[in-house]
């Protein structure tokens, strides 16, 4: 096969171009350069580039940049600050898969002939006896990446490979080790990509939407404290709320951006029964019944009930569960908690 | 080179003249003294230096110790821009379609940047109203830089009509011009006299990558800005790259005695290229069409395709072994949009399928007719995938 491998500049998408090109495919190594300003690592700094270029040398394999700064910007940024400004928290990574990866990039891919693209995603592609293809989770459990990939839809996964899927991590380290490539060693990226540390993700959205003060209250509507930023606040969040130290532990369990307004409880009061979850997408056919589901990307998973109502999928646990930050994925996985069913947004 | 390539790529780097690797070769394991040096062997390396400055003044149109050798054409942009303003102080001003080697320079200083006209020449009423603002408001112009050529869309910029703006509304000002795609398609002698700085890259015209000069005319104009051992009577320290010093004069020389003859050759060879291509293909815009009233270097295709990437399209050129470009390449080497063809005024959705085809003194004809027909076909096969 003619393969586009994308290439960050990591260990992992390295040792997939390599393994792709031992199976025998024609490999093309792609960078996309998504984000302009600042970065710590990722996808996007010059030194990420120079790493995948190198390693593509070694393997003997071409290598390209594309520039996909204006979808990125569109797609996932933009996106990402205004939901902020909305009081709900994305997932930028998921929304890059989403749009750019295994959307832009691999149209792009296949205007240019290639008959798949692949990453070092640890997630991995199956099919079932009557040809339905399926999503599973990675080998390596701590390395699961199968949560944010979890929107491939069947025609999707037809043209999508993960070399590396079916590796421990450290088999991964250890066969880019033993050919000596540069990036056997390289730290695993770990934050989003177009936020750096130094600066922090308060200050690249205070660059870009109003901050303003919020007030905390308690259950009962009593003012406890203040919040310099009701943009920066999340459900479930514990710290950084002006609570003075000392009394039980509470929680945020909502946030009314429009109202400025923080609610505070304890772990009783973030408990809910169900959720709505919006935007869903299958694996294969919608999915009814008792399910698995994950809300982060390296959360436990959940048992529930899901029920379509329209285009929404309905949550009901099977044991009330502290409640879900609008904005975040939701991913439903089956009883034996390996397969991706589907997932969406939660409202 | 390859002989299957079709290089159409000449405004990035055309090949070097045999002649002047066949000059060079000697200054390496033979005459490799330093030029500096005291002894005999040394003045050998010296006296190359000095004969390269000569043919290099020649062609320039200017006095032998007014040429500066320079590590590249970048180096000499910096050098005028960043060295008018340590040396008069003030403000630096250059047209927005300067090669980043001078409009990233001028933007570090906080300079001025004019606006060009729909065919990327320096609009001179605005240069006027900048220059007039600058000085009602009690400041200095350091140094005023306008490209002769501009390296993405081949347009020539009047630099003699520049600088008597230049003269009459700032005269302390300094005047550069950056004439790195100017030796193969125009006279030197017919653009310094009319500067004080002239930046020029040997790799552009059959030299060397790696060495580049810089024209001060009227002697130290400019603060210098590599300092050392005094090289190049202070202006630029460093030791003299003979070898590449002695292949950019000879390039020079040959350019300058072949330039009418080339490009009259090439004239041809490049309208025929884009007949080929606007014949066949719909949807092809010449960004600066042939019948404008606008001077145009004869190597100087440059076509906005409709409905693709230049990304994609380059990628497909690139497999079938024809090399072309289209914007210039940020520091990852991804394609950064045109900052040329958005000062010309040019949409962004054009400027995305935007391809520089540029030919030089190796193109052939069966260069070019194999280059309509990858092109073609590459574009061909984009739109039957549907218009993004």
């Amino acid at each position: 096969m003619k393969v586009m491998c994308a290439m960050s500049g990591g260990v992992d998408s390295s040792v997939a171009a390599l393994l792709l090109k031992e199976a025998g495919h024609e490999v093309v190594g792609v960078t996309m350069k998504l984000w302009g300003g600042d970065s710590d690592t990722g996808c996007c700094s010059v030194s990420d580039v120079d790493d995948a270029r190198r390693v593509a040398q070694q393997l003997d394999i071409d290598h390209l940049v594309f520039n996909f700064g204006d979808d990125f910007d569109e797609h996932v940024v933009e996106p990402y600050v205004q939901a902020h400004a909305n009081g709900v928290t994305p997932n930028p990574c998921i929304e890059c898969n989403r749009s750019v990866k295994f959307a832009r990039l691999a149209e792009r891919a296949e205007l240019l002939g290639f008959d798949a693209v692949a990453t070092g995603h640890h997630a991995a592609i199956g099919r079932r006896p009557d040809g339905t293809l399926t999503l599973e989770r990675g080998h390596d459990a701590k390395k699961d990446q199968s949560y944010v990939v979890h929107m491939l839809d069947q025609t999707q996964l037809a043209r999508t490979l993960f070399p590396v899927g079916g590796m421990d991590k450290s088999d991964v380290r250890a066969r880019a080790a033993e050919i000596d490539l540069r990036t056997a060693g390289k730290p695993d990226s770990q934050d989003v990509c177009f936020i750096t540390k130094s600066d922090g993700r308060e200050t690249f959205l205070g660059d870009r939407i109003p901050f303003r003060r919020g007030s905390v209250v308690d259950a009962d509507g009593h003012a406890v404290g203040e919040v310099d930023a009701v943009e920066m606040v999340t459900v479930g969040q514990r710290k950084g709320l002006g609570l003075p130290g000392g009394g039980p532990k509470r929680y945020v369990v909502d946030v009314d951006v429009e109202q400025r307004l923080v609610t505070v409880g304890d772990r009783d009061d973030l408990l809910r029964p169900s959720l709505e979850v919006v935007d869903v997408t299958w694996v294969a056919e919608p999915v009814e019944g008792s399910v698995r589901v994950q809300c982060s990307a390296h959360g436990a998973t959940r048992g529930a009930e899901i029920s379509s109502q329209g285009p929404t999928v309905h949550v009901a646990w099977d044991e009330p569960q502290p409640r879900i930050a609008p904005g975040q994925s939701v991913v439903f996985y089956d009883d034996a908690d390996r397969r991706v069913l589907g997932g969406g947004i939660c409202r | 080179m390859d002989a299957a390539i079709t290089y159409l790529d000449h405004a990035a780097s055309t090949p070097m003249r045999a002649e002047a690797i066949e000059a060079m070769t000697p200054f390496y394991a033979g005459v490799y003294a330093n030029p500096s040096g005291s002894h005999r062997f040394a003045r050998r390396a010296r006296r190359a230096i000095d004969e390269a400055r000569d043919v290099v003044a020649d062609v320039a149109g200017c006095r032998p110790n007014e040429v500066v050798f320079t590590g590249c054409g970048t180096e000499s942009d910096n050098m005028a821009i960043s060295g008018a303003v340590e040396r008069l102080g003030g403000v630096a001003v250059c047209s927005a379609a300067e090669h980043h080697a001078v409009l990233h320079v001028v933007e570090s200083v906080h300079g001025a940047v004019v606006g060009v006209d729909a065919y990327g020449r320096l609009d001179l009423d605005e240069l006027e109203r900048t220059l007039a603002a600058i000085v009602a408001r009690g400041e200095q112009v350091s140094v005023v830089s306008v490209m002769a050529v501009n390296n993405e869309v081949g347009t020539v910029t009047d630099i003699a009509a520049a600088a008597r703006v230049v003269r009459r509304m700032a005269p302390d000002a300094l005047v550069h011009t950056d004439a790195v795609q100017a030796p193969c398609w125009l006279d030197l002698r017919e653009i310094t006299p009319h500067v004080d700085l002239l930046s020029l890259s040997a790799h552009k015209f059959g030299g060397p990558k790696g060495v580049g000069v810089l024209v001060e005319r009227g002697g130290p104009r400019v603060a210098p800005l590599i300092i050392g051992g005094g090289q190049e009577r202070e202006r630029r320290s460093g030791t003299h790259n003979v070898a590449g010093i002695v292949a950019l004069a000879e390039a020079l020389r040959l350019t300058d005695i072949e330039r009418d003859a080339e490009r009259e050759r090439l004239a041809e060879l490049r309208d025929r290229l884009v007949a080929g291509i606007v014949d066949e293909l719909d949807d092809v815009i010449e960004t600066i069409p042939a019948d404008a009233a606008v001077e145009k270097v004869a190597g100087s295709a440059h076509l906005c395709v409709g409905g693709v990437e230049s990304e994609a399209l380059l990628y497909l050129l690139d497999e079938a072994d024809v090399c072309a470009s289209a914007a210039s390449a940020c520091a990852s080497g991804a394609m950064e949009p045109s900052h040329v063809l958005a000062a010309m005024g040019v949409d962004r959705e054009v400027a995305l399928g935007a391809l520089r085809l540029s030919l030089g003194h190796t193109t052939t004809q069966a260069d070019v007719d194999r280059g309509v027909d990858v092109i073609v076909a590459a574009v061909q096969r984009l739109r039957g995938h549907g218009r993004r």
